[in-house]
């Protein structure tokens, strides 16, 4: 948007019409609010207010990006909490008042660019304008004194204009034979191109939302997932998503890879995995950060990894228990030092329900008598482990995470410590009723997600010819140029007037003043020499 | 040279940079203290077109030799400022902007050789000097103390070619924005002494370009800076669709190059709107100037985010 000239006029409030009826004054009442939504002021401070309205949604915590971030907040702040979350502080980007102010803004951009598509359309196929009555009163303009004809001159003058890719009209005016020329229409067309696009990315964007799901797991080396609500650890789904109808896809952790530097940056993470419809022999392939699988709508990502332990549970009676593993989530990402839960229910041979409760450290190391980790790499793995007995609460009917044991089981003496030891792979830990526990290895395990976004390649397409119409627009100029010519004084020559109009690209007199030279010495070259030169007027300033 | 040899090197050529740019402030300072009055060169400028030099000034006064001896410690201060980066970059193999450190010292880079281009162009804008390498000094000083980072290899997030991409045009975008926010507080400083007292324009805020080639220099270095960023934005929504899964998702410092895209574009705006033109735009300019700081500091520092990298 470059002008707003047009608009200002067509903004100012029309005239009262003689004895209105009410729906005549409705439709007038309307259509100013209308003009004012459409006004380019109004454009101006919805931007603003957009800005604005982004900025808690970077300042608090947001839902979207991390819901224990919210908890904590919520706990942090029992007052103030409840009241930001009624504003929709936590989930600003879907709040309604945000959703207002970007609604407000493309229906005034509609309102404004509309318009100006069709008025464009319009101008592409009309002439130039004819040439303003004073051309001297232009900021760029000059008189030049040459021997031709007027006829021959604007000949001249149109042959040059023409070689420059200009549209040229000649007309004869009151004042005299005349010309317009015009080129650089592309310059609003990229405007019309920026603005347009920033619309098909909105509705490309909003296809995304609707039709658009992504679920997150975590899976350990060995196992894998398949597509479908049930299976993620977390998802999330548009309105317009039919759980149904999720493409058929399931994917095998064969094994996880990473690699450090010396100085212990990482440097690769790389997963080993088998895809294909659940029935089929997957296919092998290796995604890693920054290179996701993609599948016909589909992608697949490695977003973390972490170590997932393994313990052996055996009982007095004898019967062994199978080898039991869980991930634990990394509480530091520099050496991976871990915490995690296992729950244990039912275990046969067992009245009371047991579970553990343990920290990891890839690379173990005793540091005042506590466990700490001092490498991500898995070099000498170690877990502080607690043994709990009695009721987990599963069946309660809350929800209880699977990643740690629910604290209130244990204050409230449901659940009693039973044994706590710090052990190495392969050693073992015996509980006072006679179960023996024992650390039997570790496994890594990927933090997998998958997504469906059918319509990002569409806010690609926008975002492009969106940047295509933004250097157009600020790039390209739109030049007028007018000439008349008058009949000199009497010898037969003529005076020309040259005058041009330029919209953007900064400064102007420079490119006048070559064209006006060009402009000269064709002139001089085509007429016949009559004197050997005349004087000119110089340029006006 | 050996890596460590050269990372010592970069070290040291940071150190240079900003004693150079000190002494180079010190001369500004001079041609602004003994630099003759401008009451007769009316418009010196023509930003970006062609250099209007006023005949009276054609034999150098004290002032103009202080100002070039100004632009040419400036230069050697850029040369030293480039070869910071340069030899971070051979020191470790990789681009010289794997952290804020690196970054934040590409950008100032950026803003002082977009004023350097600036002002071989048009003369008259050596008389900012002062106010351009005052912030770039203070802005170098910090980065020094507070972001320094060794010299070290990518996590792994960034090993990517986008780097190249995103980051570069978000540096020079970025860099670009900074010299724009500073010509529109000048063209704010300028105009507000000559609106309150048109008869006494004296003093320093005289010595400036004119206020409609200040908001010139601003408008213009905005638009050359507007696509480059929004490229940025562009480039670094495609990165982070492969790198975490989706284009954009309001991580903080997304949020906050949105916030700064809106402001600028706000102003491009603001500049041809009726009633907004000059000092409103300039004070929307400024705000996006702000923005773009928070961006750059803030966002990194305090808050966490996914484009935490490198120690801070």
């Amino acid at each position: 948007m470059t002008t707003t000239a047009p608009r200002q006029a067509a903004a100012a409030p029309p005239p009262p019409p003689a004895g209105p009826s009410a729906g005549r004054r409705l439709r007038a009442l309307l259509l100013r609010q209308w003009r004012r939504l459409t006004a380019m002021r109004t454009a101006i401070v919805l931007l603003f207010l957009l800005a604005l309205a982004a900025v808690p949604g970077s300042l608090l915590p947001q839902r979207s990006l991390s819901q224990n971030n919210v908890r904590q907040y919520l706990a942090d702040h029992p007052d103030l909490g409840p009241w930001l979350d009624r504003l929709y502080l936590f989930d600003v980007f879907s709040s309604p008042w945000f959703a207002a102010v970007y609604l407000l803004l493309f229906i005034s951009l509609i309102g404004c660019v509309v318009p100006r598509a069709l008025e464009h359309a319009r101008a592409l196929r009309t002439p130039p304008p004819p040439a303003p009555r004073n051309l001297l009163r232009l900021p760029d303009s000059t008189e030049l004194r040459v021997p031709a004809a007027p006829a021959a001159a604007l000949d001249v003058v149109e042959e040059e204009l023409r070689v420059r890719r200009y549209r040229v009209e000649r007309r004869e005016g009151v004042r005299g034979p005349e010309l317009s020329a015009e080129k650089g229409h592309l310059k609003e067309t990229g405007n019309l191109v920026f603005h347009l696009s920033l619309l098909a990315l909105l509705l490309a964007l909003a296809g995304g939302k609707l039709w658009g799901y992504e679920g997150s797991i975590l899976v350990t080396e060995g196992q894998g997932f398949c597509n479908s609500f049930q299976q993620y650890d977390t998802y999330s789904a548009g309105p317009l998503v039919d759980s149904g109808d999720l493409s058929p896809l399931c994917v095998d952790l064969e094994q996880f890879t990473a690699e450090y530097e010396e100085n212990l940056t990482a440097a690769s993470f790389t997963a080993d995995i088998r895809y294909g419809e659940p029935s089929a022999e997957g296919r092998p392939t290796t995604i890693g950060v920054n290179d996701p699988l993609r599948l016909d709508g589909d992608r697949v990502y490695v977003t973390g990894h972490g170590f997932t332990p393994c313990f052996t549970v055996e009982v007095p009676g004898g019967t062994s228990f199978e080898e039991v593993c869980a991930p634990f989530l990394p509480s530091d990402q520099q050496t991976l030092a871990s915490e995690g839960a296992l729950k244990l229910p039912d275990i046969p041979g067992r009245e009371e329900q047991l579970a553990l409760r343990g920290f990891f450290a890839p690379t173990g190391s005793m540091q005042g008598g506590l466990l700490t980790s001092v490498d991500p790499r898995p070099l000498a793995p170690q877990v502080a482990l607690q043994a709990f007995s009695g009721y987990l609460g599963l069946d309660s009917g809350l929800p209880q995470s699977v990643y740690s044991l629910d604290a209130s089981q244990i204050e409230r003496g449901r659940l009693t410590e039973v044994g706590s030891a710090n052990l190495a792979v392969g050693e073992t830990m015996d509980l006072p009723d006679g179960t023996r526990i024992t650390f039997s290895g570790v496994k890594e395990f990927a933090a997998m997600q998958l997504s469906h976004d059918p319509g990002q390649v569409w806010v690609l397409a926008a975002a492009i010819t969106l940047l295509a119409g933004l250097l157009g627009m600020l790039l390209l100029r739109r030049e007028r140029v007018f000439a008349r010519a008058d009949p000199g004084a009497g010898d037969g020559g003529t005076v020309l007037s040259l005058a041009s109009l330029t919209r953007g690209g900064g400064e102007s007199g420079s490119r006048f003043a070559l064209l006006t030279d060009d402009l000269r010495t064709a002139l001089a070259s085509a007429a016949p020499a009559r004197t050997a030169s005349d004087p000119e007027v110089p340029p006006r300033d | 040279m050996t890596d460590s040899a050269l990372a010592e090197l970069s070290d040291t050529l940071f150190s240079v940079s900003v004693a150079l740019y000190s002494v180079a402030l010190l001369a500004f300072c001079a041609q602004l203290a003994f630099g003759r009055r401008r009451a007769r060169d009316r418009e010196l400028v023509g930003a970006g077109g062609p250099v209007v030099e006023p005949p009276l000034e054609a034999a150098p006064s004290g002032g103009n030799r202080w100002g070039l001896l100004g632009m040419g410690l400036t230069v050697l201060g850029v040369l030293a400022h480039a070869g910071v980066l340069v030899a971070r970059g051979m020191a470790t193999g990789r681009l010289p902007w794997g952290n804020m450190y690196e970054f934040a010292t590409a950008v100032v880079l950026v803003a002082v050789v977009a004023y350097v281009v600036l002002a071989v162009r048009a003369p008259g804008l050596r008389h900012i000097g002062v106010f351009v390498l005052g912030p770039v000094i203070l802005a170098m000083v910090g980065i020094g103390l507070f972001l320094y980072a060794e010299a070290g290899p990518l996590v792994a997030a960034l090993r990517s070619s986008w780097l190249a991409v995103h980051v570069t045009s978000a540096i020079l975008g970025s860099g670009i924005f900074l010299v724009s926010g500073i010509a529109s507080a000048l063209y704010l400083a300028r105009t507000r002494r000559s609106a309150s007292a048109p008869g006494a324009d004296t003093g320093i805020l005289s010595r400036l370009p004119s206020g409609e080639s200040l908001d010139r220099l601003a408008h213009r270095t905005a638009v050359f800076g507007f696509p480059i960023y929004t490229f940025a934005m562009i480039a670094g929504a495609i990165w982070a669709e492969s790198a975490w899964g989706r284009f954009w998702g309001w991580d903080p410092k997304e949020t906050w190059m949105f916030i700064s895209w809106v402001v600028y574009a706000g102003y491009l705006h603001a500049r041809t709107t009726a009633g907004w033109r000059g000092r409103p735009a300039a004070w929307v300019n400024v705000v996006g100037f702000a923005v773009v700081l928070f961006n750059l500091l803030y966002v990194n520092m305090v808050s966490t985010g996914l484009h935490s990298y490198g120690g801070v």
